[in-house]
């Protein structure tokens, strides 16, 4: 096996054992990168900065392009940021630095994180390295493409809605999108501020639990951050779910769910079930209105997050030829007109509109309600469950180009993801399988607030029992 | 609820963006099948439920009130469009 292959763990053990070099590892997988990715396109730009080789953990990393890196190019995939050097490095780039991580480069994402497929960057489409012409699925689709592709041991990437469960599907790796409140959000640029987490995209589950050890933990810089003790999570990695209790909930296997998705899930619920843990149907009423709930809150918060992006301090400027209105509003609107994507524009106009006056109670405040019903469904359901399953995404990655002028339809890729969100609740999604045509099938697994540990345990164990994780793309 | 036209410039004059008249047709289609798509919740009761802002509980969150080092005038310049005597300029709005 070639240095670019390896997981991160196996990587460590190469250094110890003096078969390799960090830097040599480093210099390796940009070969990789300079070898596929002009088809991958999961890098937007390549680190500026050279890593400095010290550090315990010294694992090339792709960091997705909404995190930000001092001196360091941050655009969230968009024309409004182009040109923006940040000035300071996120919490969490900054704990990676910390750890020794070797930053390799900036990776895609749909436009501030708005979208499931990749489409929507500025910066043209990421492709799935499985099948190039699907999707990698989104937001996080340059992470979740650049680690399948071997182009990043592992890489961070943020999720609001699903945003690194479902391309972590798509791509047939590991990720997962932590309790709120676990991981700072110092420096990672808001899409909606109660639901966003950075989380970690890797290739099995112990590489999971390692990157989760060195980017948990409370930062003052995050109001929002919680000052819980971090544990640490290779001590989870055991192989056993007897007496587990895993909750199905019905309303998952519906109509809408792909039939192989379908198989694949159950199957592995067989199997958790042969060795030992105990499947329980359960229901979970209001997740049918998840996404609708999520389509409202999610975009209020965004379009006041947005609001910043003016024109005024940096990234893009622009001034209309004519004076329309007076000459400061008119740089706002020419600004924001030019700089956001239609996809952008839309969900800031939904977030206004579901905010302004006289539609307020009916939406925004509705929404936030039955985003109540849907953490006590949850909730109730964990009084008598250690984790619930469901398929990841509905379907297996999709063409470019197949939803993309269907917002709806885009949307409900997100179905099964969105939940965990409302909730607060962290949840994770592995490889279980392969459609027919040799896309890769996640599951996902919610769990309790801060019971990371028991996600991992579970993914483990049927990580353990199983070969998904190892195959690769040929690309 | 359906969505016309000119909600959509209304809305998008709050949103401080520019439609223009080839766009406003595709925005008010897809904005108005969201709408109605969210519609959905009007089915739900939701009497006597209290609303979800976080959820994880936080209120206010205080820190001991210390000085510590942060940007320098020119560090945060640096990044500016366009920048006079240590401050962000922006175009004449008043003669």
């Amino acid at each position: 096996m070639s240095l670019h292959q390896l997981t991160a763990h196996d990587l460590l053990d190469v250094f110890k054992s003096r078969q390799a070099t960090p830097k040599e590892a480093y210099d390796a997988v940009l070969e990789r990168i300079k070898a596929v990715d002009p088809k991958v396109k999961a890098y937007v730009r390549l680190a500026q900065h050279k890593p400095e080789f010290k550090g315990e953990f010294q694992i090339p990393i792709a960091i997705k392009d909404i995190l930000c890196i001092k001196g360091e190019e941050t655009t969230c995939a968009s024309r409004i940021l182009k040109g923006f050097i940040s000035p300071y490095d996120s919490g969490v780039t900054q704990r990676v630095k910390k750890s020794g991580g070797t930053i390799l480069g900036i990776v895609n994402m749909d436009e501030f994180a708005f979208g499931s497929s990749c489409e929507t960057s500025c910066y043209g489409p990421t492709y799935n390295p499985w099948d190039l012409k699907c999707v990698p699925g989104g937001s996080s689709g340059g992470s979740a493409a650049s680690v399948a592709a071997d182009e990043a041991m592992w890489a961070l990437g943020s999720d609001t809605g699903g945003s690194i469960r479902q391309p972590a599907s798509f791509c047939g790796i590991v990720g997962l999108k932590p309790t709120y409140g676990r991981v700072s959000r110092y420096g990672l640029i808001a899409f909606a501020s109660s639901l966003d987490q950075i989380g970690p995209l890797t290739k099995d589950v112990r590489d999971c639990a390692l990157l989760m050890n060195i980017i948990s933990g409370y930062d003052d810089r995050d109001s929002t951050s919680v000052n819980e003790p971090v544990p640490d999570y290779t001590k989870a990695l055991v192989n056993d779910v007897r007496g587990l209790k895993i909750g199905i909930p019905k309303e998952a296997f519906v109509d809408g769910l792909d039939a192989q998705v379908r198989r694949s899930v159950e199957e592995a619920l067989d199997l958790l079930k042969k060795l030992g843990a105990i499947v329980k149907e359960v229901s979970l009423p209001h997740t049918p209105y998840a996404v609708a709930t999520y389509y409202i809150v999610a975009t209020a918060e965004a379009s006041s997050n947005l609001a910043r992006f003016d024109g005024v301090r940096y990234g893009l400027r622009a001034l209309p030829s004519r004076i329309r209105k007076n000459a400061l509003v008119d740089m706002y609107e020419e600004t924001r007109s030019k700089g956001f994507g239609d996809e952008a524009k839309r969900r800031i106009m939904l977030g206004t509109y579901a905010l302004s006056s006289g539609y307020y109670d009916a939406y925004y405040l509705r929404g936030q309600k039955v985003r109540t019903l849907i953490k006590n469904d949850l909730d109730e359901v964990f009084k008598d469950c250690d984790v619930i399953m469901t398929p990841t995404s509905p379907t297996v990655a999709f063409k470019v180009g197949e939803k993309i002028s269907d917002p709806i339809s885009m949307y409900l890729s997100d179905i099964y993801t969105i939940p965990a969100n409302l909730a607060g609740i962290p949840a994770i999604s592995i490889p279980c399988g392969f459609s027919k045509s040799g896309l890769p099938i996640g599951l996902q697994l919610m769990g309790k607030a801060f019971d990371e540990e028991m996600l991992l345990r579970v993914s483990y164990t049927y990580e353990q029992n199983t070969q998904w994780h190892t195959m690769k793309p040929k690309i | 609820m359906s969505i016309t036209k000119e909600d959509v410039k209304y809305i998008a004059a709050l949103a401080r963006i520019d439609v223009p008249e080839d766009k406003l047709e595709g925005f008010t289609k897809t904005l108005g099948d969201i709408v109605h798509y969210v519609e959905q919740l009007q089915k739900l009761n939701v009497d006597n439920v209290k609303p979800t802002s976080h959820a994880v509980p936080v209120g206010n969150v205080l820190r001991p009130d210390v000085i510590k080092p942060s940007f320098t005038n020119q560090e945060a310049l640096a990044i500016a469009v366009e920048a006079k005597d240590g401050s962000f300029k922006v175009p004449l709005v008043i003669e």
